[in-house]
């Protein structure tokens, strides 16, 4: 496809009007991580679907799609989403709003950019060198900075991004880092929405480190507008007894990769990933995971629910290695998909590589439509049909769902997913 | 009152249904015995609207509306009710959620106000105290993990619940055990009255001593082919259906 190197020559030609201009643009060990990340991107470009990793998902939209920089007025800002948790760090087209913010002063939690300083040996300490985690490394302008020191309660914060109305396709890119300290805890509930018409790319990295016998909760909830676009990568590193858990939700964007990496570091660190993928009529939405068992003692669970509607895509990729050092690893892996039309997608590839001799890991698939028998059995208590398809969707989803126990976080959740159903029928 | 004439109704291009007439006159219950494979079930669900069924010819009524043209909801909404032979297992949907959804749309068809949780779960314990099962049931996913006869219950508290003015219980009585048996035929005659109507289908003439019928009716090969009073049911289990029907 000949649109992608344009799409790539332009974020380059990007980052090199920016370059000074950049948060850290004349800090050298910043300047020095966006000249690599700028060479990793230029060799490898935006990926194409004759990588492996991106066979089923085609990012030709968004070369095509001509984004610019966000350095402009925020013209419109979109409304905010009810405040659900005590503390909550707004960003408006990936650009820390602290007038919309609220933080907690117990400990350190802010701009990156305007912290930028204390951020070195954390930034691009947990990266891979993957294309869009290179992209976000070159032009990134703030992300959130989150450092909860050891034994301590961090209670809940909501992380929001929004895209504003610019009137133009607008790129934003924020990288968050975010480090819970030996012992300490944290909910993260991430909110990510914008305007319906617009056409914008959200490229948010994260940098997650849970130190020993901590625990993070990282709820995400992506309802980005309909002609936006979303690709995040997590890439969450583990310590001993640690735990990393996470739930995504994609309910939004006309296209969305939800790339999760974890690595469980320590002896008897446990990840958790769960999501929901809700795709209607022209979204294409893509999880893929990678559980990396690196130590012995470790266990994953993993649980997708995937449910298509209309002309639709939906995309599961999961692989789990498991190390030779990962002795009496425990993994699991279950993904599946609900088609609502004939018209619908799905591509599923679940991946074991496993090193060691003494591990119990397991996967399982399965696709399938809505089960004629229990819709009518439904209907003929009198439920409308529409509410009755509602109703299995809903239940379909439970089993991954259930895992999401913060009730500030539930709540958030059966906001962005009931009804769904009912507006895509619609 | 239901009114069934010259119903037809084919599976797959396969006759099932061969003209079928019935006629339940609004306050009687009607029971309907034979052998297995000889259509009762299908003839419930297509008076409930389950799809799948083509509909070759006749007519089905209940009280001047036509049934067979009507969404199943609507059937439900307008006082249709069906105990399935084999309850369906929802899982993930709660019981109780599901109970409350089935009687505020019915409310809802019948232009009533919807009654909130707490309402609900008041109006559920009684019922559920009627029928002697385990407040339990309203917590687990709908018939999931139910035993046969549990499942069999919970279709009768569903028609408890829903209050309908036509039910149509097909094998109800199958896998309950003695007291549940009881207990359940007094759910149905505790509904009996002279706007509740009922169509039992059952292999067992016992029931229809605790349900006692106005009418029997045997069906096979897709059509009724005797209709008498309760004594027609003695008759069956005494000589069988080759020689009762002949
Ligand atoms: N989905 C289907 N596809 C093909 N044949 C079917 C289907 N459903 C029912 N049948 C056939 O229709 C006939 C009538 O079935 P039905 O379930 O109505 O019988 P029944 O009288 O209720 O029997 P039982 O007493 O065993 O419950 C049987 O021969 C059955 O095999
Ligand atoms: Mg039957």
């Amino acid at each position: 496809m000949s649109a992608q190197p344009s799409g790539t020559q332009a974020f380059l030609a990007r980052f090199e009007g920016l370059r000074e201009h950049l948060p850290g643009g004349r800090t050298p060990w910043v300047a020095q991580l966006r000249a690599e990340a700028a060479e990793l991107f230029g060799a490898a470009g935006l990926p194409g679907r004759r990588i492996e990793a991106w066979r089923y998902t085609d990012l030709a939209p968004i070369a095509q799609a001509g984004f610019s920089e966000a350095l402009t007025l925020v013209r419109e800002t979109p409304a905010l989403p009810p405040m659900r948790a005590p503390y909550r760090a707004v960003f408006v087209d990936g650009r820390f709003a602290e007038n919309l913010s609220l933080l907690p002063g117990s400990y350190r939690c802010g701009s990156l950019a305007a912290g930028l300083d204390g951020a070195q040996g954390l930034l691009g300490a947990l990266a891979e060198k993957l294309p869009l985690v290179a992209l976000n490394t070159m032009l990134f302008e703030d992300g959130l900075l989150l450092d909860l020191p050891a034994d301590t309660d961090g209670g809940v914060l909501e992380l929001v991004s929004l895209a504003s109305h610019t009137g133009r396709p607008i790129a934003f890119h924020p990288r968050h880092l975010i480090r819970i300290g030996d012992g300490a805890s944290l909910t993260l509930i991430e909110t990510s929405t914008g305007p319906a018409g617009a056409a914008y790319l959200h490229n948010p990295v994260f940098e997650i480190a849970v130190g020993a016998g901590a625990t993070l909760s990282h709820v995400r909830i992506q309802r980005e507008g309909r002609a936006g676009f979303q690709l995040s990568t997590v890439q969450a590193a583990v310590q001993a007894g640690g735990t990393y858990d996470n739930f995504t939700l994609n309910a939004g964007a006309r296209l969305v990769r939800n790339e999760i990496h974890a690595a469980l570091l320590g002896p008897k660190a446990t990840c958790h990933m769960n999501g929901a993928q809700l795709a209607g009529d022209g979204q294409h939405a893509d999880t893929t995971t990678f559980l990396d068992h690196a130590a012995p003692d470790c266990a994953s669970r993993q649980t997708y629910k995937t449910v298509l509607a209309g002309k639709s895509r939906g995309v599961f990729q999961g692989k789990i290695l498991v190390r030779q050092a990962a002795q009496r690893t425990d993994g699991y892996q279950m993904n599946q998909a609900l088609l609502l039309s004939e018209e619908a997608e799905i591509d599923a590839k679940p991946q074991l590589e496993i090193y060691a001799d003494d591990v119990k890991c397991s996967h399982g698939a399965t696709v399938g439509a809505l089960d004629e028998a229990q819709l009518f059995y439904l209907r003929a208590r009198g439920i409308p049909a529409e509410q009755a398809r509602a109703m299995l969707v809903q239940a379909f989803l439970v089993e991954a769902v259930e895992g999401v126990t913060n009730p500030i976080a539930q709540a958030a959740l059966a906001e962005a997913t009931e009804g769904w159903w009912e507006r895509e029928a619609a | 009152m239901l009114k069934i004439e010259g119903l037809t109704a084919e599976i797959d291009g396969k006759p099932i249904l061969k003209g079928i007439d019935l006629e339940i006159p609004t306050g009687e219950i009607h029971a309907i015995m034979g052998p297995n494979g000889s259509g009762k079930s299908t003839l419930s669900y297509v008076l409930s609207g389950r799809e799948g069924y083509e509909i070759t010819g006749g007519s089905a009524t209940y009280n001047g509306l036509d049934l067979l043209a009507m969404e199943p909801e609507e059937r439900a909404g307008s006082g249709v009710f069906l105990a399935f032979q084999y309850p369906v297992e929802l899982p993930g949907v709660g019981n109780a959620n599901f109970l409350r959804t089935a009687v505020n749309a019915v409310r809802k068809h019948k232009g009533e106000p919807e009654i909130d949780a707490m309402q609900f779960l008041k109006l559920a314990r009684t019922k559920i105290k009627a029928l002697q099962m385990s407040d339990d049931m309203l917590k687990r996913n709908v018939n999931v993990g139910f035993s046969g006869g549990e499942k069999k219950r919970n279709e009768v508290l569903q028609m408890a619940l829903l209050e309908p003015t036509l039910a149509i219980l097909d094998e109800t009585d199958s896998g309950l055990d003695i007291d549940a048996l009881k207990i359940v035929a007094d759910g149905v005659n505790a509904m009996r009255g002279a706007n509740f109507s009922s169509l039992v289908i059952t292999h067992y003439q016992r029931l229809l001593d605790y349900i006692v019928p106005d009418r029997v009716h045997v069906l096979m090969g897709g059509r009724i082919v005797k209709s008498g009073g309760p004594e027609l049911a003695l008759a069956l289990e005494a000589e069988g259906y080759a020689k009762v029907a002949a």
